[in-house]
């Protein structure tokens, strides 16, 4: 297996590059792709929805939405895929790398929109650019979604609110005439200035590889 | 002493405000120090009295002489120690006033070095008299009394999510930085203690493990300290957490170091056993500790759960529940401090669920109240013992424990965040850690703890208590002065006072479940996986067993969102109702700028309900008050010539809610026209229980009798679809104050409302669910019958 090693060591190296992944978290990640895709090229919706893990997450199918979404492969596309390949699955993940130290200011700031962007996306499933109240409201409903019987009035009185205040804080003096049509992407950064989304949307990418310690696969 | 003189002459300078602030002081002070005097010379005097009245009386068997009538005499005795126990507790309040009173000196100098001022004075005014101080910070008053509240309030009122973030960075500090601390700082005295200098001192006979127990005793982070001064100062969250909770975790550390040297030191030596068994105490003490106050944080929590008929005791539980917690886990000698922190933190979600707001109310204040009054008694003693002595000051030692503990403080901090930065993400930049190195304040544990000591095992008791001291004296006013001055030269990032608002909770769980989410999909169990999990457990199982009826299945987002529109409420009716908009929404958008421009066919009824501009709510709002008031003074002038006089003043908003519940009532079934909502909304059940519990009155369906003066509100006509929604705000403005925290959610009875009907129901009945002023003992009822 020596060949197919280094070329795949050259075939990550622009991986690398692009996403900013080191060569053993690829290698993780390509297993645990391999896993996922019960060892075919490409992963499917369902493969990602039979993990039994996230059967539990109300937010479930805009996660995995998410990874067949083109505009998330910043290639400048819109529309969603069928099935994705192993390079847009990592593309996908390395949205979620933590800064390293020695990264710039402007740098921070390129990963830091790059996230929010991530997420903005994810609320404005018909891609015009804004959220709009119907899709926030969708995104309060499936937050409650796991909790029990909600009624639809809360969820919606939520939803209703939290719009108001994002409008009256980013367009305060609108007439009683005036429509806001919905959250851009600047107000929605507006509201994460505080944050510092860099750090915040992180998860812990492996560096060990864990092919042997491993304990257990959580699909079929 | 500036402060009396300044005091004592009159003539120089007008009588402000200030002045009369520091008058007040120094007469405290006077008088305190002369009390304690006159309290024990009087009692050999009562005594003597009482000897000679019964010496009298026998000798009067004969001739009896009969003397007059002691109308008012002198019993100090009888009442000394509550008496002097408030007179101090007045005191340490009379200080904190005053000091706020002189503005420009309490933004320089922190509380606490006021405070060791006045507790220097008072003790140097008892000295003068000749009296005996009483021992004032002994350990039992100190341990079992001062310190409880202070850290009950810390524990309760913890920030658990950033707790929770940097609990690893915490821990390192609190535990490795201790033990660093202990260990050099007594290792170097003892060192220090070896050399021989041309003229032997007597610290030659200081042994090892004696110092090394002064060094445990001095290197730990004091928790009042640190609160007195970071509060003041306001820097943000996370290095707050980092300093505070090192302070709060070292406890464990030194409990477990000091019992271990104490007890070695009179046998002399330390094997690696007893360094072995030293380590699993340390884990014995910190966890059993922490357990102890889970369990009774737990119990706490499930007796709140059975409180909702006797609210007025309900904050008694948790400070009951607490201190014994504390006093458990100081019987076993296991660290009190972390068993208040988790009985606090482990309660307080469920607690808060299950309480009303008043009792709610209640807790933040007392707590906030003993632990206040606990601080400036502790800081004025530590003033007064100071004055007390005994005192035995050597140059070399002292010097070199205060050099000694800044280094070593420093070295520790620094060391250990290197490691650190490691596993964090944010990592400790170098302001950071200087400000963590700065604020390492020691405070009146250590003290105590070194009064603890036996004279006979340490002989050199005295030194210790002296440089103890010093360096209490040392970091808390060169560094807590210098700390505020540094902290904006080196513009360190300060406190955000942004309120939470629901979009930050939206998306705060939107991300955390997305996090968890990848970490699924990746297959390996982060922080976020395990996070989520036990939040699942909570609320499966823990939260149904220790909350109260409905509450428990409210999801977090819900509860968050009924606080706020809670907060909203009360905002608004305390700034006078409509006469300025609450802060949070200066502006001028309102529900109808955002809805969809083509609604959905289905629901084209319900739009038009929402859609008043901001402006005109508020002047309906206005209309609607001033008629209000006008009426209000017009009933008045009836009192006298009706014998409608006092229970309709009282009932006399209910008697507006009744008619506009009928008008409501007459609203919602011409909407049930169009929309499906269940046409028997008169007969709902809230309305049914509106009429049944309300006050003794009968529920008059036309309260336009005679007794009643007609009451001319302006209501927008009826049928107007303003009207509904305004009166909704405006009546719910006036439950607020009333109601306890019992927001349902609004289930259950109700058919699933798909309409604004049923939203305008879900408003009502959130109104209806305390009575009114009628209907106090009701008021917390839950909701659902």
């Amino acid at each position: 297996m020596g060949a197919s090693q280094t070329h795949s060591a050259y075939k990550y190296q622009d991986l690398m590059t692009k996403t900013g992944f080191s060569l053993e978290q690829i290698k993780n990640l390509h297993y645990r792709f391999r896993q996922l895709s019960e060892n075919n090229e490409t992963l499917s919706r369902e493969n990602l929805e039979n993990i039994k893990d996230l059967a539990d997450n109300p937010i479930k199918k805009q996660i995995v939405e998410a990874f067949f979404d083109k505009r998330n492969q910043h290639q400048n596309e819109m529309g969603s895929f069928e099935e994705i390949g192993f390079e847009q699955f990592v593309m996908v993940m390395s949205h979620f790398r933590p800064p390293t130290p020695k990264m710039t200011e402007e740098e921070k700031l390129a990963m830091r929109k790059d996230k929010l962007h991530f997420l903005f996306n994810m609320h404005d499933s018909d891609n015009d650019g804004k959220i709009t109240l119907e899709e926030y409201r969708k995104v309060v409903e499936e937050l409650l979604s796991m909790s029990g019987d909600i009624e639809k009035d809360t969820a919606r009185g939520i939803a209703d609110a939290a719009m108001l205040e994002v409008a009256s804080t980013n367009v305060p003096n609108m007439g009683p005439d005036d429509y806001y049509e919905g959250i851009t992407f600047e107000h929605f950064e507006q509201m994460f200035k505080e944050v510092e989304m860099e750090s915040r949307m992180h998860v812990r990418f492996l560096d060990v590889d864990t092919r042997t310690i491993h304990c257990g696969s959580s699909t079929s | 002493m500036p402060s009396r003189t300044g005091s004592h002459s009159p003539t120089g300078f007008g009588r402000g405000l200030p002045e009369r602030g520091l008058l007040l002081l120094a007469v405290l002070v006077l008088l305190e120090g002369s009390v304690l005097p006159l309290g024990a010379a009087s009692s050999p005097d009562i005594s003597h009295q009482a000897n000679s009245d019964s010496h009298k009386k026998a000798d009067g068997g004969h001739n009896i002489t009969k003397k007059a009538f002691p109308v008012l005499s002198l019993d100090y005795q009888h009442i000394h120690i509550p008496f002097e126990i408030s007179l101090w507790v007045l005191l340490a309040s009379l200080m904190k006033l005053g000091f706020h009173m002189i503005p420009r000196l309490s933004s320089i100098v922190p509380e606490s070095c006021l405070l060791i001022v006045v507790g220097l004075l008072v003790g140097g005014l008892i000295k003068l008299a000749g009296e005996k101080v009483p021992p004032v910070l002994n350990t039992q008053l100190f341990f079992l009394i001062l310190l409880p509240p202070i850290i009950l309030d810390a524990g309760y009122f913890l920030p658990i999510r950033p707790f929770m973030e940097n609990l690893g960075t915490i821990l390192m500090f609190a535990v490795v930085g201790t033990l660093w601390n202990a260990f050099f700082i007594g290792g170097l005295l003892y060192a220090v203690t070896q050399i021989q200098p041309a003229n032997p001192s007597d610290l030659h006979s200081l042994e090892l493990l004696p110092c090394l127990l002064f060094g445990a005793i001095i290197s730990a982070v004091d928790p009042v300290a640190v609160l007195a001064v970071f509060e003041e100062i306001h820097i943000n969250e996370l290095l707050h957490i980092l300093v505070f909770g090192e302070s709060l975790l070292n406890d464990a550390v030194t409990v477990v170091l000091y019992h271990l040297f104490e007890e070695f030191s009179s046998e002399g030596t330390v094997t690696v056993m007893d360094g072995f068994l030293g380590l699993i105490s340390f884990l014995v003490v910190a966890l059993g500790g922490v357990l102890v106050g889970a369990i009774y944080g737990i119990l706490a929590a499930f007796t709140s759960r059975f409180t909702s008929h006797m609210r007025v005791i309900e904050p008694l539980f948790v400070f009951v529940y607490s201190y014994m917690a504390y006093l458990s886990s100081e019987l076993f000698h296991l660290s009190g401090i972390m068993a208040l922190i988790a009985c606090g933190a482990v309660m307080r979600p469920y607690v808060e669920a299950n309480i009303s707001h008043k009792s709610h109310t209640t807790i933040k204040y007392f707590l906030k109240m003993w632990s206040s009054v606990s601080e400036t008694l502790i800081f004025i003693f530590l003033g007064v013992v100071t004055v007390d002595g005994p005192h035995s000051w050597n140059w070399t030692f002292v010097v070199v424990t205060v050099i000694l503990c800044l280094v070593a403080r420093v070295i520790g901090v620094i060391g250990l965040t290197f490691v650190i930065n490691k596993f964090r993400i944010v990592k400790l930049t170098t302001k950071d850690q200087f400000i963590i190195a700065y604020g390492g304040l020691r405070g009146a544990i250590a003290f105590s703890l070194g009064f603890l000591l036996e004279k006979n095992h340490f002989p050199k008791r005295e030194m210790f208590l002296t440089a103890i001291i010093t360096v209490i004296f040392f970091t808390v006013f060169v560094q807590g002065m210098t700390i505020k001055p540094l902290v904006e030269l080196l513009a360190v990032k300060k406190k955000q006072e942004a309120k939470r608002s629901i979009n930050e909770e939206i998306h705060t769980q939107f991300l955390d479940h997305l996090l968890t989410g990848i970490e699924d999909i990746c297959g390996h169990y982060g922080h976020h996986h395990w996070k989520d999990k036990l939040n699942r457990f909570n609320k499966k199982y823990v939260k149904k067993c220790l909350i109260a009826g409905e509450r428990s299945k409210e999801p977090q987002l819900i509860a968050f969102y009924h606080k706020m529109e809670m907060k909203q409420a009360i905002e608004l009716v305390e700034s006078g109702g409509g006469a300025k908009l609450p802060s949070s929404m200066p502006s001028t958008v309102s529900m109808q700028n955002i809805q969809p421009k083509k609604p959905p066919p289905a629901k084209s009824a319900d739009r038009t309900l929402l859609q008043i501009p901001k402006g005109r709510e508020e002047e309906i709002r206005k209309i609607l008050r001033s008629n209000l008031q006008r009426t209000r003074q017009r009933l008045h002038s009836y009192n006298r010539h009706t014998l409608v006089a006092d229970p309709y003043e009282d009932g006399f908003s209910d008697i507006i809610k009744k008619r506009r519940l009928m008008e409501l009532e007459k609203k919602i079934k011409e909407m049930s026209n169009y929309l499906t909502v269940p046409a028997a909304a008169s007969d709902s059940p809230t309305m049914h229980r509106a009429r049944l519990s309300s006050d003794p009155q009968s529920y008059g369906v036309k309260p336009a009798t005679d007794n009643v003066p007609t009451i001319q509100v302006d209501l927008a006509s009826p049928q107007s679809p303003d009207s509904v929604n305004v009166m909704d705000e405006f009546g719910r403005g006036d439950q607020e104050e009333d109601q306890g925290l019992m927001m349902k959610p609004p289930s259950g009875h109700k058919k699933p409302g798909e309409a604004e009907g049923a939203r305008e129901q879900q408003k009502l009945t959130r109104c209806l669910s305390d009575p009114g002023p009628g209907g106090d003992e009701d008021e917390d009822e839950p909701f659902l019958p």
